[in-house]
């Protein structure tokens, strides 16, 4: 699946300060009979953010006007259990492009990657600052350097390095996913299945 | 030679390169698919013009999204029908073997593929659901794949992947009175927590893993994602060798004397080192339960639920929340609560071997009349042989009724929902807030276990039963 490049992204932040967000939560199972890979953004924390009569749950960050923006901020553990795809979906459907934590599971770190959204992964101490920022202002504004591997704090000009491997980050930067790669490997896969 | 784990053995001889400065490219042996995450899989490919290079390396079953009554009946809900209808149509299109539903090889996919002889030692086995790790019981390298990933597959055989970490988690000595796998299991999430395994896969060994029939290894590596590996594996021996032999897709003959030598040699060498170790000893394993809203959240039956005192922040915060979802307090006893609902099955506990011990826990008892049990078999095979060996009437006697094959009331997504704010003893294999149903509360539990809730009504310790 194509996705827009990413090269630098400067935005507010959505706070979610809480941990082991698993992917159930991110996008109940009831939403998975879709057979096409649209929409999901509208299910998004489904049941954290509607109640059983479908009214928003006021005090949910996602559903407070003061937070907006592209970068959405969880606490440790992001993404834990089921391997449903549809997690990163909802999260790109939704309009975020980068997902910092402390820590994420590993099936959702490869899914987002494959999907154009950058998991930043920063220290427990770097993200307790993050989320103090957006308390003190939800206007602040964060910048996401991916060529620079660089996390800032605009306001206070406070980063930190990110790790990603070179080639998530060159597919990342020019928008290519693996299965262009894998193609293009036809020759080298049939010589190994020859062995 | 250089010693070499189980897992690098298998690992380095499906690498077909090595990307510079990324993933290694690796060769899949087997890839298992079901109705919710392949059918945007099927889609891109088509979009690039792709076909699927190996259709007869992939087999497919639709079961998380199947109806567990009356199979012989169109599916009453309409997206559920059409994803079902989906994969068949797939399936038919790209000349891929689908087992649906209604037939002979219906099932969960991680039930059927061990069952028929599919799964076998030394393969790279990959589907597009997390439990694809159940299938590494048999010394198999087996994990699970995101959508994107399960194209790449379709279309190259290959997946891409960075090479894991490698831990080993060893278990010591004989299993207690009424501990089963899944206690085991349970045991070691809380232990390490959900999170203290990602990264790594991890490779269980050690006396009481040993002693494990294959359907308990099943059980123990299907809950190995629960610590956030991607995978757990057991080295082969006799008893997967027993467990293989004869099945349908098993090497015959000639190729099985060949298949043999080769598993024999699929386990780690002598002296090798692991980048992380943990070791247990069995008889410190109770009886477990969780009383929380994620896997690691569980406790020896008898033991009270932890207070908070020891935490700290988000935390603190986070315990705190998911009692509050659970009802519970901490410094509860977890004996003697009452509970509604009981489910038997799932990709965890839905093999024939977990029939027998809930049916032989039951046998002559009534069923607690607050309690809704679901007992669902993993597969067509799994309901013959809970018929051709009696179990049924058993567990009529009881007040169980048996229901057909499907992953059901693990994730909810057909109609078997547990109520909002009621209690589900479940064997399956997750507690994540409305995981079961919007609203339900999940207490997840060995079928020996929930045998005694749902015969007491209540949270209660099966060895208080046992002799």
């Amino acid at each position: 699946m194509a996705y827009d490049k990413f090269t630098t992204l400067t935005s507010q932040a959505v706070p979610l300060p809480i941990e082991n967000i698993d992917t159930d939560q991110i996008i109940p199972a009831r939403f998975l009979k879709a057979v096409e890979r649209k929409g999901f953004g509208d299910n998004l924390f489904r049941d954290w953010r509607y109640d059983k009569s479908n009214l928003p749950i006021a005090d949910f960050p996602l559903n407070q006007s003061k937070y907006s923006g592209k970068i959405l901020v969880g606490g440790k553990n992001f993404g834990s259990g089921s391997s449903r795809e549809h997690a990163a979906w909802a999260i790109y459907d939704y309009g975020f492009r980068v997902v910092v934590s402390s820590f994420f599971a590993d099936i959702f770190q490869g899914n987002a990657l494959n999907n154009g959204i950058l998991p930043v992964v920063v220290s427990p101490e770097f993200l307790e600052k993050i989320f103090a920022a957006i308390e003190a202002d939800q206007n602040t504004l964060f910048e996401v350097d991916l060529q620079k591997q660089k996390f800032t704090i605009c306001i206070t000009g406070e980063s930190t390095g990110f790790n990603i491997n070179p080639y998530k980050k060159h597919c990342m930067t020019h928008g290519l996913d693996d299965i262009d790669y894998l193609l293009s490997m036809k020759e080298e896969i049939a010589a190994f299945e020859k062995k | 030679m250089e010693a070499k784990t189980l897992f690098d053995k298998i690992w380095d001889s499906h690498v077909v390169k090595e990307v510079e400065g990324g993933p290694s490219v690796l060769y899949i042996d087997q890839h298992l698919i079901h109705e919710v995450t392949s059918p945007v899989a099927f889609l891109g490919l088509e979009k690039r013009g792709a076909k699927v290079l190996r259709p007869e390396k992939t087999v497919a079953t639709p079961d998380h999204n199947v109806p567990t009554i009356n199979q012989h009946l169109s599916i009453k809900d309409e997206m559920s029908r059409n994803q079902v209808e989906m994969l068949k149509r797939n399936c038919q299109t790209h000349g891929i073997v689908c087992h649906g539903l209604g037939s002979e090889g219906h099932g969960v996919v991680h039930i059927i593929g061990p069952e028929m002889g599919i799964t076998q030692p030394g393969m790279t086995i990959v589907c597009g659901d997390s439990h694809t790790s159940t299938h590494g019981a048999f010394g198999a390298i087996a994990f699970g794949i995101g959508t994107s990933e399960v194209e790449m597959v379709l279309a190259s055989q290959c997946i891409m992947q960075p090479k894991p970490k490698k831990m080993l988690i060893s278990v010591n000595g004989n299993l207690n009175k009424g501990v089963t796998a899944k206690d085991i299991a349970l045991y070691v999430i809380a232990q390490i927590s959900t999170s203290g395994g990602t990264g790594y896969f991890v490779e269980f060994a050690g006396t009481a893993i040993e002693s494990l029939s294959m359907e308990g290894r099943m059980t123990l590596c299907n809950m190995s994602i629960e610590c956030g590996a991607r995978g757990g594996m057991i080295a082969p021996d006799q008893t997967t060798f027993d467990y293989v032999k004869g099945r349908q897709f098993a090497p015959k003959g000639e190729d099985w004397d060949k298949a043999l030598a080769y598993w024999k040699t699929l386990k780690s060498d002598v002296g090798v080192s692991y980048d992380t170790v943990y070791t247990y000893d069995a008889a410190d394993i109770e009886p477990m339960i969780t009383f929380g809203t994620n896997p690691g959240m569980g406790i020896g039956i008898t033991h009270n639920i932890p207070n908070s005192n020891k935490l700290s922040g988000s935390d603190k915060l986070t315990y705190e929340k998911s009692l509050k979802y659970m009802g519970y307090s901490e410094g509860d006893q977890m004996v003697g609560k009452q509970i509604d609902y009981v489910f038997v099955g799932s990709c965890t506990n839905g093999r024939i071997e977990d029939f027998r011990n809930f049916a032989a826990f039951v046998k002559g008892k009534q069923k607690a009349a607050n309690v809704t049990a679901w007992i669902v078999p993993g597969s067509r095979a799994v309901e013959k042989q809970i018929i051709a060996e009696g179990l049924v009437e058993i567990l009529e006697a009881a007040g169980f009724e048996l229901r057909q094959p499907g992953c059901s009331a693990c994730l909810a997504m057909n109609d078997d929902k547990i109520p909002e704010g009621k209690y589900s003893v479940s064997t399956s294999n997750r507690n994540f807030e409305g995981r079961q149903g919007p609203g339900a509360r999940t207490l997840l539990a060995s079928p020996l276990t929930a045998a005694a809730a749902a015969i007491m009504g209540r949270i209660t310790d099966p060895r208080d039963f046992l002799d």
